[in-house]
């Protein structure tokens, strides 16, 4: 079934106290060589049917106004994938 | 009497304890459900601390899609007192009563202590009943409690007088120029995540000068939006 798939990340100006802390683990696991780490939400909206614009539409809206918070987070990408 | 209603969602904690604040403050406590259409002529309205909906996708934000919160919004429109505690704070903000957002405490703990807060505007629906600059304590208890905004609009809080509350003798989650509540431009709205509720009966609140557990500064909250009502701008 076709998929929408919504991204959204925490704003860069938004310290990210997840990120920060996942990237503080990192080096002590001896995985080096990452400077930082933000940690982001990945959502995926199945669709019954046809990805049409329209329902497209939809889930751009349904990101902007739900999925996210203009305050803290940009929604990065709302991109359709198969599967 | 006056008739203030307490707001429960699914997942909601504190609503007993802000009812019963309610009623130890002199008002009738109204109990309103998530999925009410009707605000039952209630003249102010508390929306309670606790984890709605998990916290899922973000605090507040499934609960404030709710049937009761479309009726909040319009009576908060309206002039309506309505106070936000916690949760509810969080839900005010969602739904864009109250401006920024919080995130997890910079420390990423769950952080549960007495807390210690500057009433930073006395002009409100909420904290007319205490003085300016006057110092309570009340419990806080949370994991998404570090209060975020634009520079801008921190700024314009800032300005506008609007923050209401400031955490003193130490900023306990990394809130932005240690805000721990703010209030709307008429000031009938106010919101902060620390819980004046469970801060209101001698025995059950946080150690005071008075001896253990007997502060009650935040039966002032209560006390405040009483006074507002039946003394009207």
């Amino acid at each position: 079934m076709p998929t929408i798939v919504v991204h959204v990340m925490p704003k860069p100006e938004i310290l990210d106290p997840q990120g920060k802390a996942v990237g503080n683990a990192l080096p002590r696991l001896g995985f080096e060589g990452f400077a930082s780490v933000r940690q982001g939400k990945r959502f995926e909206l199945t669709v019954d049917g046809d990805v049409t614009e329209e329902i497209l539409d939809k889930a751009r809206e349904a990101a902007e106004t739900m999925l996210s918070n203009p305050v803290i987070e940009d929604v990065v990408a709302v991109e359709v994938v198969d599967s | 009497m006056t008739r203030i209603g307490v707001v429960t969602f699914p997942g909601t904690l504190d609503d007993r304890d802000a009812a019963r604040a309610v009623r130890v403050a002199g008002a009738e406590s109204v109990n309103l459900f998530h999925t009410d259409h009707s605000l039952q002529d209630v003249d102010a309205v508390v929306l309670p601390g606790g984890f709605s909906y998990g916290d899922y996708l973000r605090a507040g934000a499934i609960s404030r899609f709710s049937p009761i919160m479309e009726q909040v919004v319009d009576a908060a429109n309206g002039g309506m007192p309505v106070l936000g505690i916690c949760n509810g704070f969080q839900v005010l903000t969602e739904v864009h009563l109250l401006p920024g957002s919080m995130i997890k405490n910079n420390h990423l703990h769950f952080l549960c202590r007495d807390q210690v807060l500057r009433v930073e505007n006395n002009d409100t629906a909420w904290t007319n009943a205490y003085d300016l600059g006057e110092e309570i304590t009340i419990p806080l208890k949370n994991q998404d409690g570090q209060y975020v905004a634009d520079e801008h609009t921190l700024d314009a809080l800032e300005a506008e007088g609007r923050v209401a509350f400031r955490y003193v003798g130490g900023n306990p989650n990394g809130s932005r120029r240690d805000i721990a509540g703010v209030t709307n431009e008429r000031g009938n709205v106010v919101g902060l995540m620390p819980h004046p509720e469970h801060a209101v009966e001698p025995g059950f609140g946080p150690d005071s000068r008075e001896g253990g557990r007997s502060g009650t500064d935040g039966i002032g909250f209560f006390a405040s939006a009483i006074n507002a009502l039946l003394t009207p701008a």
